[in-house]
């Protein structure tokens, strides 16, 4: 597939970060009883995604900070409500948003969420050439963690999923990054464009400031429906999907439990308990 | 019978070694829903053989490109989008590890094909039982393309041979890869600290340890120990440095499915619970009553851990000797 950018060195960055609303795990989840979609109303920005904002932010501002051209720009496909994940990443200190909405886009799987993300970035790489896609490691709802390298895949772009660690060569040329895996760490390098999922290990998220609150009500959301990236409603949502789900149930409740409070013997209750359950 | 192509990434481990729990998991599934073909990367050699050809399979698709090693991930996708092509599997089975899901998911692409994550029950129809949402739901999910990628959490089957043993023949393939594939390369490689205890995801047994241990790892090592078992840490005990991220329960961390786990001094938030929750057995010890922890504990002591733990690790080496 095309290159979004081929890159300039000392120009401009220019970061898409992908953020997702997502149900406040804070409160119980539910699935809905006939659809199985997810229950939105109490939702928040995933804190996952915080992750990848506040890797954008730092980066930005290692190469250019704030008199450089550079943006950082928060991206999000959901329903209307989704846009409080996008104000909230202007608060933060995203520089423009975007908003991806519309009915078709419904019940679409990590693979049709992936199609209409990837044809969204290519719409606003012809606005702005693109450098860097950020994600979150997973959203805190869907849990597969399929869309960062799906999108990558998609776009043919370098893809760098779950680092710890992410910085930027002097240059601007070269993105260098760190993945710890089970039984070793892997140092990377690539080239920009890339897209870049960062672990929750990778820094520490700051906080929208009063400042921060102000500004972003002057900032730009702007948002977008399939037809205005002329994208087929039949390659999203459900019927873009290629996985269903069958039936969904809550888990059974787990029966309540013993809870001896300890007067000296606890240890060894605990011990008789484990043979009880032939567990020793 | 339907092929159902299995991947083995054996490009770091060292010839002769055992196949992980793991892998004789996912093993046991393909051969017990179909025709079971491993594509290895890395090397093979005559224990592995001799290993596969117990879970009845007989071909063994080997690359021992470099690119498979010198770039991240994406060549190893290629590598099964053509096996899958030259096998005509209906399926492909693969860890539910970081690695597993960036695989799958780069696969699903190629391939047009569906993907399902966090598997924990598979039945002959390919139909996939998940839990989702931290484990407070089930869900049964399939794939409507031809193919089916899956990637399926350890400890959902017991180990099992298949019932006639064949001999695992190895025919060596080159694939192409796409260009796209070769841009993220690793420039250094760094073994990360391996312990003498059992992998976090596939252990029978959990001692998890969390803030209460205030640094002191030392109780929950001696009853792991005491009981053959893996060693895990909430996240406060991680970032504190007592113990190194890899070992980190959690939403971010390691999903684990353990016979036991015995939670230590751990509060119990919605994210630690999202990594362990659905363990059959939950043991609890927490000196605040109210510690949510206690809410899906089996068994739970309100107590000092110092004190409980010292003695219980006790308590098992004395019925043990
Ligand atoms: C994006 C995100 C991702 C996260 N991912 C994870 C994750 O993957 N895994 C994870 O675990 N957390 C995760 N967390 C953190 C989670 O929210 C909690 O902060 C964390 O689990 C708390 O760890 P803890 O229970 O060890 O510490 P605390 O909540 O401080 O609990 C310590 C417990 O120890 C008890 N205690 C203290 N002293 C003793 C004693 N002497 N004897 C007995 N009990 C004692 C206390 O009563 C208390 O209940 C995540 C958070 C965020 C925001």
């Amino acid at each position: 597939m095309q290159r979004l950018k081929g890159h300039v060195a000392q120009s401009a960055l220019n970061i898409i970060v992908l953020i997702k609303h997502v149900p406040d795990a804070q409160f119980d989840r539910r699935l809905a009883e006939d659809s199985h979609r997810m229950d939105r109303s109490e939702s928040i920005l995933s804190e996952l995604d915080e992750y990848a904002l506040e890797a954008a932010l730092a980066l930005s501002e290692q190469h250019g900070g704030k008199n450089s051209e550079n943006t950082v720009t928060a991206v999000t496909v959901g329903p209307p409500a989704a846009v409080a994940a996008v104000k909230k990443a202007l608060q933060i200190g995203a520089t423009a948003g975007v908003h991806l909405s519309d009915e078709a886009l419904a019940g679409s799987d990590a693979a049709a969420t992936s199609a209409a993300i990837a044809v969204l970035i290519q719409h606003l790489g012809t606005q702005t050439p693109v450098d860097l896609v950020l994600t979150g490691m997973a959203s805190t709802d869907g849990e597969t963690s399929l869309v960062p390298a799906q999108l990558a895949a998609r776009l043919g772009l370098a893809q760098l999923t779950q680092v710890s660690a992410l910085s930027l060569s002097e240059d601007g040329a070269t993105l260098m990054a760190r993945r710890d895996g089970d039984t070793e760490t892997l140092e990377l390098q690539a080239s920009l464009p890339a897209v870049v999922s960062v672990t929750d290990q990778i820094n520490e998220p700051r906080y929208p400031n009063f400042k921060g609150i102000l500004a972003a009500k002057k900032k730009k959301v702007t948002t977008l429906t399939l037809a205005d990236l002329g994208l087929d409603p039949a390659l999203v949502g459900a019927s873009g999907s290629w996985t269903e789900v069958l039936d969904a149930a809550p888990r059974p409740a787990r029966a309540a439990g013993t809870i001896v409070s300890d007067t000296g013997d606890a240890g060894i209750q605990l011990v008789d308990f484990l043979a009880a359950q032939k567990l020793l | 019978m339907a092929t159902i192509l299995l991947f083995l990434d054996r490009t770091g481990t060292a010839a002769g070694s055992p196949l992980s729990k793991v892998s004789e998991e996912l093993l046991t599934l393909a051969h017990t829903a179909g025709e079971p073909v491993v594509a290895l990367a890395g090397p093979s050699d005559d224990s592995l053989l001799e290993q596969l050809g117990r879970h009845g399979v007989s071909r063994v698709l080997v690359s021992e490109q470099p690119e498979l090693n010198d770039y991240l991930l994406a060549p190893k996708a290629d590598f099964l989008a053509h096996m899958v092509i030259s096998t005509g599997a209906c399926a492909v089975l693969l860890e539910n590890s970081a690695d597993g899901k960036d695989l799958a998911g780069r696969l699903g692409i190629a391939l047009s094909a569906g993907v399902i994550t966090d598997v924990v029950g598979l039945d002959s129809e390919l139909v996939a039982e998940k839990s989702v949402l931290a484990g407070e739901y089930n869900v049964r999910a399939r794939v409507t393309t031809a193919t089916a990628i899956l990637t399926v959490k350890a400890n959902i089957v017991d180990v099992v041979a298949a019932e006639t043993p064949v001999t695992a023949a190895v025919e060596t393939v080159e694939v192409p890869f796409d260009a796209a594939s070769q841009q993220v390369r690793i420039v250094q490689r760094s073994p990360r600290a391996v312990s003498g205890r059992p992998a976090l995801e596939d252990a029978r047994v959990v001692v998890a340890g969390g803030r209460g241990l205030d640094g002191d790892f030392g109780p929950v090592e001696q009853l792991a120990d005491a009981l053959g078992a893996a060693v895990g840490a909430s996240r406060a005990a991680t970032d504190a440095g007592w113990i190194d991220h890899a070992f980190q329960v959690g939403q971010t961390g390691k999903t684990v499915s353990p016979q036991l786990y015995i939670s230590v001094g751990i509060s119990g938030a919605i994210q630690q619970k999202a990594g362990m929750q659905t363990s059959k057995v939950i043991v609890a010890i927490n000196n605040d009553e109210d510690s949510p922890v206690f809410e899906i504990a089996d068994f739970g002591i309100v107590g000092d851990l110092f004190e409980v733990l010292p003695q219980a690790t006790a308590e098992i080496l004395r019925r043990r000797a």
